[in-house]
Protein backbone atom coordinates (compact mmCIF):
# COMPACT_ATOMS: atom_id res chain seq x y z
CA UNK A 1 0.00 0.00 0.00
CA UNK A 2 2.57 2.64 0.85
CA UNK A 3 4.42 1.33 -2.22
CA UNK A 4 1.98 1.81 -4.51
CA UNK A 5 0.99 5.42 -2.84
CA UNK A 6 4.38 6.24 -3.30
CA UNK A 7 4.68 5.12 -6.78
CA UNK A 8 1.56 7.10 -6.96
CA UNK A 9 2.63 10.47 -5.98
CA UNK A 10 6.10 9.92 -8.04
CA UNK A 11 4.20 9.51 -10.73
CA UNK A 12 1.78 12.59 -11.08
CA UNK A 13 5.36 14.79 -10.29
CA UNK A 14 6.86 13.29 -12.93
CA UNK A 15 4.42 13.90 -14.96
CA UNK A 16 3.13 16.92 -13.73
CA UNK A 17 2.46 18.94 -16.73
CA UNK A 18 0.51 16.16 -18.81
CA UNK A 19 -1.91 15.83 -15.22
CA UNK A 20 -2.35 19.44 -15.27
CA UNK A 21 -3.55 19.27 -18.96
CA UNK A 22 -5.32 16.29 -18.54
CA UNK A 23 -7.02 17.76 -14.80
CA UNK A 24 -8.08 21.18 -17.37
CA UNK A 25 -9.45 19.29 -19.72
CA UNK A 26 -11.68 17.35 -17.47
CA UNK A 27 -12.45 20.14 -15.74
CA UNK A 28 -13.59 22.21 -18.86
CA UNK A 29 -15.35 19.00 -20.62
CA UNK A 30 -16.89 18.02 -17.70
CA UNK A 31 -18.33 21.65 -17.28
CA UNK A 32 -19.72 21.62 -20.40
CA UNK A 33 -21.44 18.00 -19.73
CA UNK A 34 -22.78 19.15 -16.70
CA UNK A 35 -24.33 22.14 -17.85
CA UNK A 36 -25.97 19.73 -20.64
CA UNK A 37 -27.12 17.50 -17.67
CA UNK A 38 -28.79 20.85 -15.96
CA UNK A 39 -30.42 22.00 -19.09
CA UNK A 40 -31.97 18.71 -19.89
CA UNK A 41 -33.45 19.32 -16.13
CA UNK A 42 -34.42 22.62 -17.13
CA UNK A 43 -36.57 21.58 -19.89
CA UNK A 44 -37.99 18.73 -18.52
CA UNK A 45 -39.16 20.96 -15.85
CA UNK A 46 -40.50 23.76 -18.14
CA UNK A 47 -42.42 20.78 -20.01
CA UNK A 48 -43.65 19.41 -16.63
CA UNK A 49 -44.60 22.78 -15.56
CA UNK A 50 -46.58 23.96 -18.33
CA UNK A 51 -47.87 20.77 -20.19
CA UNK A 52 -48.91 20.26 -16.63
CA UNK A 53 -50.95 23.16 -16.38
CA UNK A 54 -52.61 24.11 -19.57
CA UNK A 55 -52.66 22.17 -22.88
CA UNK A 56 -55.63 24.66 -24.90
CA UNK A 57 -56.20 27.85 -24.36
CA UNK A 58 -59.68 29.36 -25.06
CA UNK A 59 -59.96 33.20 -25.49
CA UNK A 60 -62.82 34.80 -25.44
CA UNK A 61 -63.91 37.76 -27.76
CA UNK A 62 -63.40 41.59 -26.59
CA UNK A 63 -64.60 44.74 -27.43
CA UNK A 64 -61.87 45.21 -30.05
CA UNK A 65 -62.01 41.60 -31.20
CA UNK A 66 -62.10 41.03 -34.68
CA UNK A 67 -63.68 37.12 -35.12
CA UNK A 68 -66.78 36.24 -36.89
CA UNK A 69 -68.14 34.78 -33.61
CA UNK A 70 -67.51 37.96 -31.99
CA UNK A 71 -69.99 40.81 -32.00
CA UNK A 72 -67.89 43.91 -32.85
CA UNK A 73 -67.61 46.36 -29.66
CA UNK A 74 -68.60 44.15 -27.29
CA UNK A 75 -67.26 41.33 -24.64
CA UNK A 76 -68.38 38.01 -24.45
CA UNK A 77 -71.32 38.34 -22.57
CA UNK A 78 -71.84 35.94 -19.08
CA UNK A 79 -74.36 33.74 -21.06
CA UNK A 80 -71.20 33.04 -23.76
CA UNK A 81 -69.07 32.85 -21.22
CA UNK A 82 -71.51 29.86 -19.32
CA UNK A 83 -72.37 28.26 -22.34
CA UNK A 84 -68.62 27.82 -23.64
CA UNK A 85 -68.17 26.91 -19.60
CA UNK A 86 -70.77 23.69 -20.14
CA UNK A 87 -69.70 22.65 -23.53
CA UNK A 88 -66.10 22.42 -22.13
CA UNK A 89 -67.08 20.88 -18.78
CA UNK A 90 -69.43 18.18 -21.26
CA UNK A 91 -66.52 17.19 -22.77
CA UNK A 92 -65.35 13.24 -22.79
CA UNK A 93 -61.75 14.66 -23.36
CA UNK A 94 -61.73 17.37 -20.72
CA UNK A 95 -59.92 16.93 -17.65
CA UNK A 96 -59.98 20.75 -15.78
CA UNK A 97 -61.24 24.13 -17.17
CA UNK A 98 -60.10 27.34 -15.36
CA UNK A 99 -61.22 30.73 -16.23
CA UNK A 100 -59.44 33.75 -15.76
CA UNK A 101 -60.26 36.99 -16.13
CA UNK A 102 -58.60 39.54 -17.76
CA UNK A 103 -57.59 41.24 -14.57
CA UNK A 104 -55.67 37.67 -13.59
CA UNK A 105 -54.36 37.35 -17.01
CA UNK A 106 -52.80 41.33 -16.66
CA UNK A 107 -51.37 40.12 -13.07
CA UNK A 108 -49.69 37.06 -14.42
CA UNK A 109 -48.19 39.24 -17.27
CA UNK A 110 -47.26 41.49 -14.95
CA UNK A 111 -45.70 38.88 -12.83
CA UNK A 112 -43.82 37.89 -16.21
CA UNK A 113 -42.76 40.97 -17.89
CA UNK A 114 -41.96 43.10 -14.60
CA UNK A 115 -38.63 43.85 -15.49
CA UNK A 116 -39.49 44.79 -19.51
CA UNK A 117 -39.87 47.86 -20.90
CA UNK A 118 -43.57 46.26 -22.09
CA UNK A 119 -45.34 46.47 -19.21
CA UNK A 120 -45.83 50.37 -19.73
CA UNK A 121 -47.50 49.98 -22.97
CA UNK A 122 -50.17 47.21 -22.19
CA UNK A 123 -53.28 47.37 -19.61
CA UNK A 124 -55.47 45.27 -18.22
CA UNK A 125 -58.13 45.73 -20.67
CA UNK A 126 -55.96 44.85 -23.79
CA UNK A 127 -56.46 41.33 -22.25
CA UNK A 128 -58.70 38.70 -22.55
CA UNK A 129 -60.78 36.94 -20.44
CA UNK A 130 -59.80 33.31 -21.38
CA UNK A 131 -60.47 29.30 -20.14
CA UNK A 132 -57.35 27.46 -19.52
CA UNK A 133 -57.96 23.82 -20.07
CA UNK A 134 -56.01 20.52 -19.27
CA UNK A 135 -56.75 17.65 -21.35
CA UNK A 136 -57.15 13.73 -19.83
CA UNK A 137 -54.85 13.30 -23.26
CA UNK A 138 -52.91 16.00 -24.97
CA UNK A 139 -52.91 14.62 -27.95
CA UNK A 140 -56.50 14.70 -28.51
CA UNK A 141 -57.39 17.94 -28.78
CA UNK A 142 -58.89 18.37 -31.84
CA UNK A 143 -62.10 17.33 -30.45
CA UNK A 144 -62.29 20.09 -27.73
CA UNK A 145 -61.35 22.77 -30.11
CA UNK A 146 -63.48 21.81 -32.74
CA UNK A 147 -66.57 21.43 -29.92
CA UNK A 148 -66.16 25.05 -28.42
CA UNK A 149 -64.69 26.54 -31.84
CA UNK A 150 -67.57 28.25 -33.25
CA UNK A 151 -69.28 28.96 -30.15
CA UNK A 152 -70.21 32.32 -30.09
CA UNK A 153 -68.16 34.94 -27.88
CA UNK A 154 -64.60 32.63 -28.95
CA UNK A 155 -62.71 34.53 -30.41
CA UNK A 156 -59.95 31.90 -30.68
CA UNK A 157 -58.94 29.06 -29.54
CA UNK A 158 -54.80 27.96 -28.97
CA UNK A 159 -52.94 24.82 -28.59
CA UNK A 160 -49.98 25.67 -26.28
CA UNK A 161 -48.21 22.93 -27.69
CA UNK A 162 -47.73 24.85 -30.47
CA UNK A 163 -45.94 27.77 -29.28
CA UNK A 164 -44.19 25.52 -26.84
CA UNK A 165 -42.85 23.14 -29.18
CA UNK A 166 -40.22 25.44 -31.37
CA UNK A 167 -38.95 26.75 -28.22
CA UNK A 168 -38.46 23.26 -26.99
CA UNK A 169 -36.94 22.55 -30.61
CA UNK A 170 -34.45 25.43 -29.57
CA UNK A 171 -33.15 24.50 -26.16
CA UNK A 172 -33.45 20.90 -27.45
CA UNK A 173 -30.87 21.91 -30.01
CA UNK A 174 -28.53 24.26 -27.61
CA UNK A 175 -28.48 20.86 -25.13
CA UNK A 176 -27.56 18.74 -28.20
CA UNK A 177 -24.82 21.36 -29.08
CA UNK A 178 -23.51 21.72 -25.52
CA UNK A 179 -23.55 17.75 -25.15
CA UNK A 180 -21.76 16.97 -28.46
CA UNK A 181 -19.12 19.83 -27.82
CA UNK A 182 -18.34 18.41 -24.50
CA UNK A 183 -18.41 14.60 -25.69
CA UNK A 184 -15.40 15.79 -27.97
CA UNK A 185 -14.00 17.36 -24.98
CA UNK A 186 -14.14 14.40 -22.91
CA UNK A 187 -12.77 11.98 -25.51
CA UNK A 188 -9.81 14.45 -25.92
CA UNK A 189 -9.34 14.14 -22.20
CA UNK A 190 -9.50 10.15 -22.51
CA UNK A 191 -7.10 10.19 -24.87
CA UNK A 192 -4.99 12.38 -22.83
CA UNK A 193 -5.07 10.10 -19.83
CA UNK A 194 -4.35 7.39 -22.46
CA UNK A 195 -0.80 8.97 -23.69
CA UNK A 196 0.04 10.01 -20.12
CA UNK A 197 -0.12 6.70 -18.68
CA UNK A 198 1.44 5.33 -21.78
CA UNK A 199 4.54 7.07 -20.96
CA UNK A 200 4.68 6.80 -17.56
CA UNK A 201 4.20 3.54 -18.17
CA UNK A 202 6.85 3.64 -20.64
CA UNK A 203 9.43 5.72 -18.58
CA UNK A 204 9.11 2.81 -16.07
CA UNK A 205 9.13 -0.42 -18.03
CA UNK A 206 12.11 -1.75 -16.70
CA UNK A 207 10.53 -1.97 -13.26
CA UNK A 208 7.21 -2.98 -14.29
CA UNK A 209 9.57 -6.20 -16.62
CA UNK A 210 10.71 -7.04 -13.01
CA UNK A 211 7.83 -6.85 -11.24
CA UNK A 212 6.05 -9.22 -13.26
CA UNK A 213 9.05 -11.60 -13.36
CA UNK A 214 8.86 -11.65 -9.45
CA UNK A 215 5.41 -11.93 -9.64
CA UNK A 216 3.79 -9.21 -8.83
CA UNK A 217 0.30 -9.25 -9.34
CA UNK A 218 -1.53 -7.33 -12.36
CA UNK A 219 -3.28 -5.06 -9.74
CA UNK A 220 -0.34 -4.34 -8.04
CA UNK A 221 1.60 -2.97 -11.09
CA UNK A 222 -1.65 -1.32 -12.41
CA UNK A 223 -2.72 0.27 -8.99
CA UNK A 224 -0.36 3.35 -9.23
CA UNK A 225 -0.91 4.44 -12.51
CA UNK A 226 -5.03 3.17 -11.89
CA UNK A 227 -4.50 6.19 -9.04
CA UNK A 228 -2.62 8.64 -10.75
CA UNK A 229 -5.47 8.99 -13.56
CA UNK A 230 -8.19 8.81 -11.47
CA UNK A 231 -6.77 11.61 -9.18
CA UNK A 232 -6.26 13.94 -12.29
CA UNK A 233 -9.69 12.98 -13.43
CA UNK A 234 -10.82 13.34 -10.24
CA UNK A 235 -9.50 16.86 -9.45
CA UNK A 236 -11.02 17.60 -13.31
CA UNK A 237 -14.75 16.31 -11.80
CA UNK A 238 -13.80 18.67 -8.54
CA UNK A 239 -13.53 22.10 -10.04
CA UNK A 240 -16.25 20.92 -12.33
CA UNK A 241 -18.49 20.51 -9.87
CA UNK A 242 -17.34 24.11 -8.25
CA UNK A 243 -18.52 25.57 -11.61
CA UNK A 244 -21.87 23.80 -11.09
CA UNK A 245 -22.71 24.69 -8.17
CA UNK A 246 -20.99 28.47 -8.97
CA UNK A 247 -23.05 28.57 -11.91
CA UNK A 248 -26.08 27.30 -9.85
CA UNK A 249 -25.45 29.58 -6.70
CA UNK A 250 -24.87 33.07 -8.89
CA UNK A 251 -26.49 32.37 -12.32
CA UNK A 252 -29.32 30.67 -11.25
CA UNK A 253 -30.58 31.90 -7.99
CA UNK A 254 -28.51 34.72 -8.11
CA UNK A 255 -29.61 36.15 -11.47
CA UNK A 256 -32.15 33.80 -13.58
CA UNK A 257 -34.41 32.85 -10.69
CA UNK A 258 -35.30 36.36 -9.18
CA UNK A 259 -36.05 37.88 -12.85
CA UNK A 260 -38.20 35.06 -14.20
CA UNK A 261 -40.18 33.42 -11.56
CA UNK A 262 -42.72 32.00 -13.47
CA UNK A 263 -40.73 29.08 -14.54
CA UNK A 264 -39.40 26.41 -11.99
CA UNK A 265 -35.76 26.61 -12.39
CA UNK A 266 -33.02 23.65 -11.36
CA UNK A 267 -32.28 23.69 -7.75
CA UNK A 268 -29.69 22.08 -5.74
CA UNK A 269 -31.16 18.30 -5.64
CA UNK A 270 -30.78 18.27 -9.63
CA UNK A 271 -27.22 19.67 -9.74
CA UNK A 272 -26.21 17.16 -6.82
CA UNK A 273 -27.66 14.66 -9.40
CA UNK A 274 -25.45 16.21 -12.49
CA UNK A 275 -22.43 16.33 -9.92
CA UNK A 276 -22.80 12.46 -9.07
CA UNK A 277 -23.10 11.89 -12.93
CA UNK A 278 -19.95 14.17 -13.89
CA UNK A 279 -17.83 12.13 -10.77
CA UNK A 280 -19.22 8.61 -12.45
CA UNK A 281 -17.89 9.82 -16.17
CA UNK A 282 -14.90 11.19 -14.40
CA UNK A 283 -14.42 7.83 -13.16
CA UNK A 284 -14.87 5.74 -16.45
CA UNK A 285 -13.00 8.21 -18.13
CA UNK A 286 -9.66 7.65 -16.63
CA UNK A 287 -9.73 4.10 -15.94
CA UNK A 288 -10.66 2.55 -19.44
CA UNK A 289 -7.96 4.56 -21.00
CA UNK A 290 -5.67 3.55 -18.27
CA UNK A 291 -6.23 -0.20 -18.61
CA UNK A 292 -5.82 0.11 -22.27
CA UNK A 293 -2.74 1.85 -22.14
CA UNK A 294 -1.13 -0.11 -19.60
CA UNK A 295 -2.23 -3.78 -21.26
CA UNK A 296 0.69 -4.40 -22.71
CA UNK A 297 3.32 -3.69 -20.23
CA UNK A 298 1.28 -6.18 -18.51
CA UNK A 299 0.85 -8.78 -20.74
CA UNK A 300 2.17 -11.94 -19.14
CA UNK B 1 10.19 -30.05 -10.01
CA UNK B 2 10.16 -29.38 -13.09
CA UNK B 3 8.97 -31.60 -16.13
CA UNK B 4 8.84 -30.78 -19.83
CA UNK B 5 6.59 -33.81 -21.54
CA UNK B 6 6.83 -33.67 -25.83
CA UNK B 7 6.92 -29.85 -25.56
CA UNK B 8 7.57 -27.67 -29.07
CA UNK B 9 7.14 -24.23 -29.15
CA UNK B 10 7.01 -22.35 -32.54
CA UNK B 11 7.26 -17.75 -31.85
CA UNK B 12 4.16 -16.63 -33.11
CA UNK B 13 4.47 -15.33 -37.33
CA UNK B 14 7.53 -17.84 -37.59
CA UNK B 15 7.87 -21.18 -39.37
CA UNK B 16 10.83 -22.35 -37.22
CA UNK B 17 10.64 -24.74 -34.13
CA UNK B 18 12.46 -23.26 -31.59
CA UNK B 19 11.92 -26.32 -28.96
CA UNK B 20 11.14 -29.61 -30.61
CA UNK B 21 9.56 -32.73 -28.84
CA UNK B 22 11.51 -31.91 -25.47
CA UNK B 23 10.87 -34.40 -22.90
CA UNK B 24 13.16 -33.63 -20.07
CA UNK B 25 12.21 -34.06 -15.88
CA UNK B 26 14.37 -32.33 -13.37
CA UNK B 27 13.86 -33.28 -9.46
CA UNK B 28 13.85 -30.85 -6.58
CA UNK B 29 17.64 -29.90 -5.58
CA UNK B 30 19.08 -30.63 -8.72
CA UNK B 31 21.87 -28.26 -10.68
CA UNK B 32 20.96 -28.72 -14.70
CA UNK B 33 23.69 -27.00 -17.31
CA UNK B 34 21.58 -26.27 -20.67
CA UNK B 35 24.09 -26.11 -23.24
CA UNK B 36 24.34 -25.30 -27.00
CA UNK B 37 24.49 -22.88 -29.46
CA UNK B 38 22.92 -19.19 -29.81
CA UNK B 39 19.26 -19.85 -30.91
CA UNK B 40 19.67 -23.66 -29.92
CA UNK B 41 16.39 -22.89 -28.01
CA UNK B 42 17.65 -22.19 -24.23
CA UNK B 43 16.28 -19.25 -23.32
CA UNK B 44 12.84 -20.36 -25.06
CA UNK B 45 13.23 -23.68 -22.61
CA UNK B 46 13.55 -21.11 -19.59
CA UNK B 47 10.72 -18.87 -20.20
CA UNK B 48 8.34 -21.77 -20.80
CA UNK B 49 9.38 -22.82 -17.12
CA UNK B 50 8.53 -18.88 -16.27
CA UNK B 51 5.25 -19.28 -18.63
CA UNK B 52 6.53 -15.96 -20.46
CA UNK B 53 5.36 -18.07 -23.27
CA UNK B 54 3.04 -21.10 -23.40
CA UNK B 55 4.20 -24.21 -25.36
CA UNK B 56 2.50 -24.56 -28.89
CA UNK B 57 2.32 -28.59 -28.32
CA UNK B 58 2.83 -30.75 -25.27
CA UNK B 59 2.59 -29.66 -21.39
CA UNK B 60 4.97 -28.13 -19.47
CA UNK B 61 4.64 -28.68 -15.35
CA UNK B 62 6.59 -26.55 -12.80
CA UNK B 63 5.85 -27.66 -9.07
CA UNK B 64 2.78 -29.71 -10.02
CA UNK B 65 0.73 -26.95 -12.32
CA UNK B 66 0.83 -27.53 -16.10
CA UNK B 67 2.06 -24.01 -16.21
CA UNK B 68 0.40 -23.95 -20.10
CA UNK B 69 -3.13 -23.97 -18.32
CA UNK B 70 -2.43 -21.76 -15.88
CA UNK B 71 -4.89 -18.84 -16.44
CA UNK B 72 -3.03 -15.88 -15.87
CA UNK B 73 -3.70 -14.30 -12.42
CA UNK B 74 -2.15 -16.97 -11.47
CA UNK B 75 0.84 -16.80 -12.98
CA UNK B 76 2.05 -14.16 -10.41
CA UNK B 77 1.90 -17.13 -8.08
CA UNK B 78 3.86 -19.44 -10.32
CA UNK B 79 6.30 -16.62 -10.55
CA UNK B 80 7.17 -16.23 -6.77
CA UNK B 81 8.18 -19.75 -7.36
CA UNK B 82 10.73 -19.11 -9.57
CA UNK B 83 13.96 -16.92 -9.42
CA UNK B 84 15.87 -15.79 -11.99
CA UNK B 85 19.15 -13.96 -13.04
CA UNK B 86 20.11 -12.71 -16.41
CA UNK B 87 23.48 -12.25 -18.67
CA UNK B 88 22.53 -8.22 -18.55
CA UNK B 89 21.75 -8.15 -14.56
CA UNK B 90 18.49 -6.19 -15.43
CA UNK B 91 19.13 -3.95 -12.05
CA UNK B 92 17.06 -1.18 -11.95
CA UNK B 93 19.65 2.18 -11.61
CA UNK B 94 17.91 4.62 -9.68
CA UNK B 95 17.74 1.87 -6.85
CA UNK B 96 20.96 0.96 -4.59
CA UNK B 97 21.92 -2.59 -3.70
CA UNK B 98 19.96 -2.77 -0.81
CA UNK B 99 16.49 -1.47 -2.57
CA UNK B 100 16.94 -3.88 -6.07
CA UNK B 101 16.95 -6.80 -3.99
CA UNK B 102 14.11 -5.11 -1.04
CA UNK B 103 11.87 -4.39 -4.62
CA UNK B 104 11.31 -7.89 -5.17
CA UNK B 105 9.93 -8.14 -1.84
CA UNK B 106 8.00 -5.36 -1.59
CA UNK B 107 6.06 -5.82 -4.90
CA UNK B 108 5.10 -9.25 -4.11
CA UNK B 109 3.63 -7.60 -0.39
CA UNK B 110 5.65 -8.83 1.43
CA UNK B 111 5.35 -6.98 5.25
CA UNK B 112 8.35 -4.29 5.76
CA UNK B 113 9.48 -6.46 8.75
CA UNK B 114 10.47 -9.58 6.69
CA UNK B 115 12.30 -7.23 4.09
CA UNK B 116 13.99 -5.61 6.87
CA UNK B 117 15.06 -8.96 7.94
CA UNK B 118 15.76 -10.98 5.13
CA UNK B 119 17.09 -8.05 2.50
CA UNK B 120 20.27 -7.96 4.58
CA UNK B 121 20.58 -11.45 5.25
CA UNK B 122 20.15 -12.56 1.35
CA UNK B 123 23.04 -9.38 0.59
CA UNK B 124 25.72 -10.97 2.87
CA UNK B 125 24.91 -14.33 1.44
CA UNK B 126 25.81 -12.93 -1.89
CA UNK B 127 29.18 -11.07 -0.52
CA UNK B 128 27.89 -7.79 -0.70
CA UNK B 129 27.93 -6.67 3.26
CA UNK B 130 28.73 -3.24 3.30
CA UNK B 131 27.88 -2.58 -0.18
CA UNK B 132 24.16 -1.77 0.59
CA UNK B 133 23.96 2.13 -0.40
CA UNK B 134 26.05 1.87 -4.07
CA UNK B 135 23.54 2.19 -6.84
CA UNK B 136 24.58 -0.41 -9.38
CA UNK B 137 26.54 1.67 -11.81
CA UNK B 138 29.54 1.97 -9.17
CA UNK B 139 29.53 -1.98 -8.94
CA UNK B 140 31.61 -4.61 -11.01
CA UNK B 141 30.06 -6.73 -13.02
CA UNK B 142 30.46 -9.57 -11.07
CA UNK B 143 29.26 -7.71 -7.63
CA UNK B 144 25.95 -6.40 -10.00
CA UNK B 145 25.59 -10.07 -10.70
CA UNK B 146 25.50 -10.85 -7.22
CA UNK B 147 23.00 -8.41 -6.77
CA UNK B 148 20.90 -9.72 -9.61
CA UNK B 149 21.20 -13.34 -7.95
CA UNK B 150 20.07 -11.61 -4.29
CA UNK B 151 17.11 -10.27 -5.93
CA UNK B 152 16.49 -13.42 -7.52
CA UNK B 153 16.97 -15.73 -4.32
CA UNK B 154 15.93 -13.16 -1.73
CA UNK B 155 11.94 -14.51 -1.54
CA UNK B 156 13.98 -18.02 -1.06
CA UNK B 157 11.88 -19.89 -4.37
CA UNK B 158 12.49 -23.33 -4.47
CA UNK B 159 13.39 -23.09 -8.36
CA UNK B 160 16.21 -20.63 -9.49
CA UNK B 161 16.57 -19.95 -13.11
CA UNK B 162 20.30 -18.44 -14.80
CA UNK B 163 20.28 -17.53 -18.09
CA UNK B 164 24.23 -17.13 -19.39
CA UNK B 165 24.71 -15.58 -15.82
CA UNK B 166 28.46 -15.53 -16.29
CA UNK B 167 28.27 -14.32 -19.87
CA UNK B 168 29.32 -10.76 -19.31
CA UNK B 169 31.78 -11.74 -16.91
CA UNK B 170 35.43 -12.51 -16.65
CA UNK B 171 36.34 -16.11 -15.69
CA UNK B 172 37.96 -15.37 -12.09
CA UNK B 173 34.58 -13.30 -11.66
CA UNK B 174 32.86 -15.97 -13.04
CA UNK B 175 34.40 -18.62 -10.79
CA UNK B 176 32.49 -16.84 -7.83
CA UNK B 177 29.21 -16.70 -9.16
CA UNK B 178 29.01 -20.18 -9.75
CA UNK B 179 30.23 -20.65 -6.59
CA UNK B 180 27.42 -18.70 -5.35
CA UNK B 181 25.03 -20.72 -7.35
CA UNK B 182 26.50 -23.54 -6.27
CA UNK B 183 25.74 -22.51 -2.95
CA UNK B 184 22.12 -21.74 -3.25
CA UNK B 185 21.96 -25.32 -4.77
CA UNK B 186 22.72 -26.84 -1.62
CA UNK B 187 20.14 -25.28 0.03
CA UNK B 188 17.64 -28.03 -1.71
CA UNK B 189 16.93 -24.84 -4.48
CA UNK B 190 16.82 -26.50 -7.92
CA UNK B 191 18.92 -24.50 -10.41
CA UNK B 192 18.71 -24.56 -13.81
CA UNK B 193 21.65 -22.73 -16.27
CA UNK B 194 21.60 -22.38 -19.81
CA UNK B 195 25.59 -21.47 -20.77
CA UNK B 196 28.00 -21.79 -23.43
CA UNK B 197 30.56 -21.30 -20.69
CA UNK B 198 32.33 -25.10 -21.37
CA UNK B 199 35.14 -24.37 -18.92
CA UNK B 200 32.40 -23.74 -16.10
CA UNK B 201 30.67 -26.84 -17.31
CA UNK B 202 33.52 -28.95 -17.75
CA UNK B 203 34.95 -27.95 -13.80
CA UNK B 204 31.12 -28.25 -12.23
CA UNK B 205 30.25 -31.82 -13.55
CA UNK B 206 26.86 -31.58 -13.14
CA UNK B 207 24.19 -32.64 -15.19
CA UNK B 208 24.29 -31.71 -18.64
CA UNK B 209 21.20 -31.14 -21.42
CA UNK B 210 22.80 -30.22 -24.99
CA UNK B 211 19.99 -28.36 -26.99
CA UNK B 212 20.86 -28.25 -31.01
CA UNK B 213 18.28 -26.71 -32.93
CA UNK B 214 15.77 -27.13 -30.69
CA UNK B 215 15.87 -30.55 -29.81
CA UNK B 216 17.41 -32.21 -26.81
CA UNK B 217 20.39 -34.16 -27.96
CA UNK B 218 22.31 -35.27 -24.86
CA UNK B 219 21.15 -35.53 -21.42
CA UNK B 220 23.88 -36.48 -19.24
CA UNK B 221 24.59 -36.79 -15.56
CA UNK B 222 28.17 -34.98 -14.30
CA UNK B 223 28.41 -34.15 -17.97
CA UNK B 224 31.02 -31.66 -19.56
CA UNK B 225 30.58 -29.24 -22.28
CA UNK B 226 31.56 -31.18 -25.45
CA UNK B 227 30.31 -34.71 -25.79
Amino acid sequence: MRHTLSETFSGLRRNLTSTLAVVVTMWVSLSLFGIGVLSAQQVDLIKGRWYDRIELTVFLCTAASQGQNCDPGQDATQAQKDAVRAALESNDEVQTVFYQSKDQVYEEFREVYKDSSILGTMRASDMQDLFRIKLKNPEEYQGVRSAVEGMPGVQAVQDLRQYLEPLFGWMNLAQALTVGASALLLLAAALQIGNTIRMAAFSRRRELGIMRLVGASNFYIMAPFLLESLIAALAGALLANGTLAALEQFVILGKAKPSIQTVPWVDWNHVVIAMVVLVAVAVVLSIIPTLIATRRYLKV
Amino acid sequence: MIKFQDVSKTYEGQTHQALRDVNVGIDKGEFVFLVGASGSGKSTFLRLILREYRPTRGHVYVAGSDVGRLPSCRIPRLRRKVGIVFQDFRLLPGKNVYQNVAFALKVIGKPSSVIRRTVPETIEMVGLSGMEDRLPDELSGGEQQRVGLARAFVNRPPILLADEPTGNLDPATSVGIMKLLDRINRTGTTVVMATHDSTIVDQMRKRVIELVDGAVVRDQSKGVYGS
